[in-house]
């Protein structure tokens, strides 16, 4: 290796270790004070804790209601994603296989809608579904995810089923399967990686997301992105509860995250190239 | 027999997503562009109105300083987090060992919602760092940035580019390993320094994820909403509001329904408008293999 080659790799080794620095700074911030009590964290934010306390844990998740917001999250998450996936799957095959005018119209439809925001949808939106979503909240939110991430997820499938050649299905046909069959038993566990892709995508969104579930959902059915937020703002005076609880907020999607990295940098980096 | 055949595969496979997708998004659409021309008032409509919502809209100053607002922010977090995701995108292709380790930690704030990480920053902002500076003498961060309009901004900026970068670079990643390693090593054997490697080989061949990182920051830049309300709230005194959170504002805290909507109608246009040209422009100079 060149001098310069051994020069090159040591000053990218310093500029990414300083930026890895700040990009985990904040997180850093939080877990420190969050096991200190208010006076040290007001002498000094960036100090090690000298007595830890767990209190401040205590005290979050209690007043954040932890453990009913995070059951929320994961019931709304769990079954708009897997929904999701059932319909935007039979779509997609269906659209893809049918070669009719109408098949392509639709298809274009949905592909055009992906640029429509939700702010342009929100407001005749909840005028229309205020019925709906007072008879039963959690639901009306699973159905909304359908009928927003149907247009992403159909696409994602459809690219993918166009490379699966037709003479599977032909040969599932003249075995005797019907469509229903030859396409749970033989061509969507054929599909797992875009599968993963679309899963994966639609589960941060969702978990993530904030808008909609503040306009639709009430106390009782609050997600955890909804209920940090108002935590924070009832208690940021509260300094180390208000880490605390930001910090029992950011856990579990870390905790997910490390257990599928993997599948997570492959299905992000699978449908930005869709 | 064949067209009954049809309709039943129809039904089976199409029929209840597209009813949800027609319900969820199609309706309330084609609902929001009716109800602006008349004088809906979040429950009945009486009578057509023109574009009096438009007028109404138009002339708001609020509504302007907003437009101005948005559109300073979409242009210069496209700019910073494109930039910046290239760069760290580079780091973590090349040769260092530690680039898994790097890769995680750039990517972990994309992971966590723009409401928990719009409410950490809210924290370093307006306690951290005020304490520290005072202790320290710092005079850039004695008062809050959050309550000048102006480092507002920057600190919206901080906050978007340090969340949206990690998930820009994944994009640049793919593109960066899709181009060939005898291309590569062609360059290379005649001579071409890194820099020049990159400008005219790596560059042109994964212009494709150019096209689709500017358009991914762009639309998320106009429908920037959940940092906009944890980090500033639109404050101090609505000067810091995005589009969606002044739509948000001015039909749900308001109660002005019609001019709401045809904010958001307006909002849909200028995104639809600056997307296509955004499109347009990069497709020209993605290189056919």
């Amino acid at each position: 290796m060149s001098q310069q080659r051994r020069l090159g790799k040591k000053i990218t080794f310093i500029v990414g270790g300083i930026l890895a620095f700040a990009y985990v700074f904040p997180f850093f911030l939080v877990f420190v004070n969050a096991l200190k009590l208010k006076p040290d964290i007001l002498a000094n934010p960036l100090s090690i804790p000298t007595s830890i306390t767990w209190d401040n844990f205590n005290q979050a998740l209690t007043k954040m209601n932890f453990f009913r917001s995070l059951t929320n999250s994961i019931i709304i998450t769990v079954l708009s994603v897997s929904l999701l996936v059932v319909f935007s799957s039979m779509l997609a095959y269906y659209l893809s296989r049918t070669k009719t005018n109408l098949s392509k119209y639709i298809f274009l439809i949905l592909v055009a809608s992906m640029i429509v925001p939700f702010q342009a949808l929100m407001i005749p939106f909840m005028a229309r579904f205020a019925q709906f979503v007072s008879w039963n909240n959690r639901g009306a939110l699973i159905f909304f995810y359908i009928g927003f991430g149907v247009a992403l997820s159909t696409f994602l499938y459809h690219g993918f089923i166009s490379n699966i050649p037709t003479e599977i299905d032909e040969a599932a046909s003249i075995d005797g399967a019907s469509d229903m069959v030859a396409f749970w038993k033989i061509i969507f566990p054929m599909m797992r990686p875009i599968t993963a892709t679309v899963s994966i995508i639609n589960a941060l969104w969702i978990w993530n997301d904030f808008l909609l579930p503040r306009l639709v959902l009430t106390n009782e059915t609050q997600t955890l992105p909804l209920s940090t937020y108002l935590f924070y703002g009832q208690y940021s005076i509260e300094y180390g509860q208000a880490m605390a609880g930001l910090l029992l907020a950011v856990i579990p999607i870390i905790i997910f995250y490390l257990a599928l990295q993997r599948q997570f940098i492959a299905g992000i980096s699978a449908g930005a190239v869709k | 027999m064949l067209r009954a055949r049809a309709a039943k595969k129809f039904s089976k496979f199409a029929l209840v997503p597209l009813v949800i997708f027609t319900i969820v998004l199609v309706i309330p659409f084609v609902n929001g562009f009716y109800y602006t021309f008349t004088d809906w008032d979040g429950f009945e409509t009486t009578k057509y109105v023109g574009f009096d919502n438009y007028v109404k809209s138009f002339k708001d100053p609020t509504f302007w300083a907003t437009l101005r607002f948005t559109t300073l922010f979409v242009v210069v977090s496209l700019v910073i987090v494109n930039v910046v995701a290239f760069g760290l995108a580079l780091i973590v292709t090349s040769n260092l060992r530690s680039r898994n380790v790097l890769r995680t930690f750039f990517f972990v704030p994309n992971l966590i919602g723009g409401v928990v990480l719009g409410v950490i920053w809210q924290f370093v902002f307006n306690s951290a760092l005020v304490a520290l500076a005072n202790k320290y003498d710092w005079a850039l961060f004695k008062e809050s940035w959050l309550q000048d309009t102006h480092k507002a901004f920057w600190a919206l900026i901080i906050v978007t580019v340090w969340q949206s970068s990690g998930y820009m670079m994944i994009v640049y990643i793919t593109g960066l390993v899709s181009i060939e390693q005898e291309v590569l090593e062609a360059s290379q054997i005649d001579g071409a320094s890194p820099l020049r490697t990159l400008l005219t080989i790596k560059i042109p061949l994964m212009a494709q994820a150019f096209t689709i990182a500017l358009f991914l920051t762009l639309r998320g830049g106009f429908m920037a909403y959940d940092v906009n309300v944890a980090l500033t709230g639109g404050g101090p005194f609505r000067t810091t509001e995005l589009i969606s959170l002044h739509i948000f504002q001015d039909a749900f805290a308001n109660g002005n329904f019609g001019t709401g909507q045809s904010k958001a109608v307006v909002m849909f246009i200028i995104v639809a408008m600056a997307a296509l040209v955004q499109v347009t422009i990069s497709k020209r100079y993605e290189v056919q293999r």
